[in-house]
């Protein structure tokens, strides 16, 4: 056996444990915890599958941003330690659900292992479209995201803006417009400023590049909107930067930019290359860089706004 | 095994527990953290079924990563709507449970 | 697979609503309101037109995305029961938010308020996630559809903040989001089975192996989950009463047969190939078991809205006896129709009746059942609305609700499967006794205070609603030929 075969044995006997491990944990807090830790082991799982922009992608929301949400809403539940539980379901329950996961999950590997051999694919017919008609990206996701399933990707920043609207309408009507509570209640001490202001600027940069070099490396718009959303939540966290009034105009049209760009794009496909969402083949990859462009500044907008939570206090 | 085998039984068993979780926690963030963990498993299923797709000079077949991609954001945005829900309720009531039993009696009719 | 000429307007269906909740929320305040009121003409132009080239080309009116074909691109589909849908839709969403104009005004002296906002621009979307899930015709395309109306309904349930709203709305995420993950789930493994998930060419290449068995499971299972299809039903009587009755009429109305919808498309369309005597059986037993416990359930509501939301139960109940119907070698034409039927009539005449329950509990200050003695006198139009929409539900003629039993029991007589008629036959009987539980107080004598007139315009919608949930007595042949364009029949083969 040599080593890395191994560290796989490994690597996926750790992510199984710690998902076991928030599943069983006692405390609410320790769930989190492990969660955490959960979605950044799951980063590197993504690596050895060859998946380097879903391991960026994972490591970031997955990880980071997600991480952020739990940690915080762990914390203001456990502020609320005299919150009323719902009592755990009796044993007959417990012994039927845990029946009924073991039987999907056994029949969930023994038909993952039984998967048919050769794999139908749609990668040959991705490499056929990105030499012919198609974008011209390196990057066969990003054309799969941007230009095949562009629809898919469209409408899926249309639920992100649902989803900001989702989380500000829970607020209370007296708070609408104002802005959310700040993530952190208190000052941060002198170290986590530093620590922000190395890192954000950083980040920021290489969020950028992310972003960048994604039409031909790993990368792209979602991964780099991902990591801008996570230096913007470092800077919130050391209370360097607060989280904008939800009234805001500049906020709005920053969510809307990504997929109003992507959809008046998709429409003038009509007249410039004869199809809704198709793009004209001499300018495709600057018009993708575009729309990328814009859907950059929605996701790292979004997530943080996501993380914040609906408005608080006065609007005035 | 190989990495994609290995990645199998790990989905097979993050859905499994995290199935699990959400029948049997009664605490509504825990039933949010165990559809995260079916969640992963699911996308694991996509990056294994990308990972065997292997072909045409690519490691992977991009069509199911890009849709890992897709449903990372989703389940995020998911998990903060659940999140800002479970915190009001919590703030609104000092319950965070679901059981239909607790709230049946503050019944005002309805007359909204 | 080539666009058909028009195909583009499929697109434009979803990607009109899509354009008024991306306006709405940028603009914001009163915009919303008026784009959406704005968006009603043209939706239903849409769809009508889009109904009118598929019933003049008698097939499918396919757009490819981008120009770029499956399996690597993405399709849009509509068939007569798309259209049929896509039509049913147009009407009911205006008619919710024309009803709603008076609660969600946003009040003068603010620029914006949240459950103005929040009402108008979720509207929008439901209608964008409905007419794309009538019209995907890609698996993943419709996992996102799925999610779209799935963050759509959920912050309508709780948009008056109380906190049992909101333990509703949170209920309600969860399940969805288990019926989401299931189905998605399925849907990797078809992609690994067959490297398509355009539902033409899986249809055309699936054959019944373990894996199309388990993904055929997982899918099902989450889409009853999101259909509230017994025993998977309990989110829904708290969700659907405690939202604003503008919203419950939209959610129970259209939004759980958008899940419905895709189960019918995964077994007719995706799996002809698999047998299919088993899986229509435990579908229409859940369905006749729902059909007769959400009745019962029904009966014992001491609140009118609760009392609505589990009809509905009940109602969802007898949509999954197109499984058994339909899917038989004989009758399966009236199987279908009967089915479609249902959905239409429970759509239209739910509506109204959510509707009518708003206007009677803001005029009386409330709903409960055992302090309306009298309330027919003082709110004759409201009583009317509900007694027709009761009829409806009954199954008494004349009323879509008695068109689509009619046509059940004759695809019962067709196909030999008499053990069918039990529930539509018993079902009917206890939605007779739910029916005279709310007409029999209202009706005796009795005087009730009315704190509020309720304005004519609200009550003419609700009867307008109505209104066309009794006109499908009376649908023409043409209409039963229309949705079945596109319909394959049982066993492989599109007809």
């Amino acid at each position: 056996m040599s080593v890395l075969p191994a560290l796989d044995v490994g690597l996926a006997l750790l992510v199984v444990g710690v998902a076991a491990w928030t599943i069983a944990a006692r405390n609410l807090f320790a769930s989190v915890v492990g969660y955490v830790a959960y979605g950044l082991l799951l980063a590197l799982v993504w690596v050895r599958l060859y998946a380097p922009d879903v391991a960026l992608t994972e490591a970031a929301v997955g990880g980071g941003v997600t991480g952020v949400l739990l940690v915080t809403a762990g914390k203001r539940l456990d502020a609320l330690a005299s919150a009323e539980v719902g009592v755990p379901p009796g044993r007959a329950l417990k012994i039927l659900a845990g029946a009924l996961a073991a039987l999907v999950a056994g029949a969930l590997a023994w038909v993952v292992l039984t998967l048919p051999s050769p794999a139908p694919s749609l990668a040959p017919a991705a490499a056929e479209a990105a030499a012919g008609p198609g974008a011209g990206l390196g990057n066969p996701i990003t054309a799969v995201l941007i230009s095949y399933r562009s629809f898919d990707t469209m409408l899926e920043k249309v639920v992100l803006i649902l989803a900001v609207l989702g989380v500000w309408s829970v607020g209370a009507d007296a708070a609408w417009g104002a802005a959310p509570a700040p993530l952190r209640k208190v000052r941060p001490d002198g170290a986590m400023i530093l620590l922000a202001q190395f890192l954000a600027p950083v980040g920021l940069l290489i969020g950028v590049h992310i972003f960048w070099v994604g039409a031909d490396a790993p990368g792209g718009a979602f991964q780099g909107g991902a990591l801008l959303a996570a230096m913007g939540m470092v800077a919130m966290m050391a209370r360097l930067a607060e989280p904008p009034r939800i009234d805001s105009r500049k906020l709005r049209l920053a969510l809307v930019a990504g997929p109003a760009v992507f959809l008046i794009v998709g429409v003038a496909g009509l007249a410039l290359a004869d199809n809704l969402f198709a793009y004209p083949q001499n300018f495709a990859k600057p018009l993708i860089l575009f729309i990328e462009a814009f859907m950059v500044l929605s996701i790292a907008v979004a997530l943080p706004m996501l993380v914040c939570g609906p408005p608080n206090g006065s609007p005035k | 095994m190989t990495p994609p085998i290995l990645a199998g039984l790990v989905g097979a068993a993050l859905v499994g527990f995290g199935l699990y979780g959400l029948i049997c926690d009664p605490h509504p963030l825990r039933k949010l953290l165990a559809f995260n963990l079916v969640g992963s498993g699911v996308f694991l299923v996509f990056g294994i079924v990308a990972r065997r797709g292997a072909a045409a000079g690519f490691a992977f077949d991009p069509v199911p990563q890009a849709m890992v991609i897709t449903g990372i954001v989703v389940a995020f945005a998911a998990s903060a709507l659940a999140v800002a829900l479970i915190l009001r309720l919590a703030a609104a009531s000092g319950k965070v449970t679901l059981d239909p039993r607790a709230w049946t009696k503050r019944d005002d009719g309805g007359a909204r | 697979m080539t666009a058909s000429p028009g195909g583009a307007l499929l697109v434009f269906a979803v990607l009109t609503p899509v354009a008024g909740i991306l306006l709405s929320f940028a603009l914001g305040g009163r915009a919303a309101e008026r784009i959406t009121l704005a968006l009603a003409p043209i939706g239903l132009a849409l769809a009508g037109f889009i109904a009118f080239l598929v019933a003049r080309s008698g097939a499918p009116l396919v757009y490819v995305i981008g120009g770029l074909p499956p399996p690597l691109g993405i399709a849009l589909r509509a068939d007569g029961a798309s259209a049929t849908m896509m039509v049913a839709a147009a009407l009911i969403v205006p008619a919710a938010a024309f009803y709603a104009r008076a609660k969600f005004a946003t009040p003068d002296g603010v620029a914006e308020s949240r459950g103005a906002l929040t009402f108008w621009i979720m509207l929008q979307a439901i209608w964008a996630a409905l007419n794309l899930i009538f019209l995907g015709a890609d698996l993943f395309n419709l996992y996102v559809a799925l999610e779209l109306l799935t963050f759509a309904a959920v912050p309508l349930v709780c948009i008056d903040g109380r906190p049992e709203t909101l333990a509703a709305a949170l209920r309600y995420l969860l399940f969805a989001l288990f019926g989401s993950i299931s189905y998605l789930l399925g849907v990797a493994l078809l992609y690994g089975g067959y490297g398509t998930l355009d539902i033409v060419l899986l249809g055309e290449r699936i054959a019944a192996t373990p894996l199309v068995w388990t993904a055929a499971a997982l899918m099902t299972a989450g889409l009853l989950a999101k259909t509230a299809l017994f025993p998977l039903h309990i989110w829904l009587p708290p969700a659907h009463a405690n939202a604003p009755a503008a919203a419950s009429a939209v959610l129970s109305g259209l939004v759980v047969k958008g899940s419905f919808f895709l189960t019918l498309r995964l077994w007719f369309y995706v799996l002809p190939a698999l047998p299919m005597a088993a899986p229509a059986a435990i579908l229409g037993t859940l369905g006749g078991c729902a059909a007769l416990f959400g009745s019962i359930l029904a009966l014992r509501q001491p609140r009118l809205k609760l009392l609505v939301a589990y009809s509905t139960v009940a109602q969802i109940g007898y949509l999954f006896l197109v499984f058994p119907l339909a899917s038989a070698p004989a009758g399966g034409a009236l199987g279908w129709s009967g089915g479609f039927v249902q959905v239409l009539a429970h759509a239209f005449a739910k509506a109204a009746m959510f509707l009518s329950a708003g206007v009677l509990a803001e005029a009386l200050g409330h709903d409960r059942i055992a302090h309306f003695s009298g309330a027919a006198r003082a709110l004759p139009l409201t009583f009317l609305t509900l007694g027709l929409g009761g009829l409806s539900l009954m199954g008494l003629p004349p009323s879509g609700g008695f068109e689509a039993k009619w046509l059940m029991l004759r695809a019962c007589a067709a196909s030999g499967q008499w053990i069918w008629a039990v529930p539509i036959l018993g079902g009917g009987l206890l939605a007779g006794g739910y029916v005279y539980r709310i007409l029999a107080p209202a009706l005796a004598d009795g005087v009730v205070e009315v704190k509020a007139r309720p304005q004519l315009s609200r009550e003419l919608v609700a009867l307008g609603l109505v209104g066309v949930a009794l006109a499908l007595a009376f649908a023409p042949e043409g209409f039963f030929e229309f949705i079945q364009i596109g319909r394959p029949l049982a066993g492989g083969g599109a007809s």
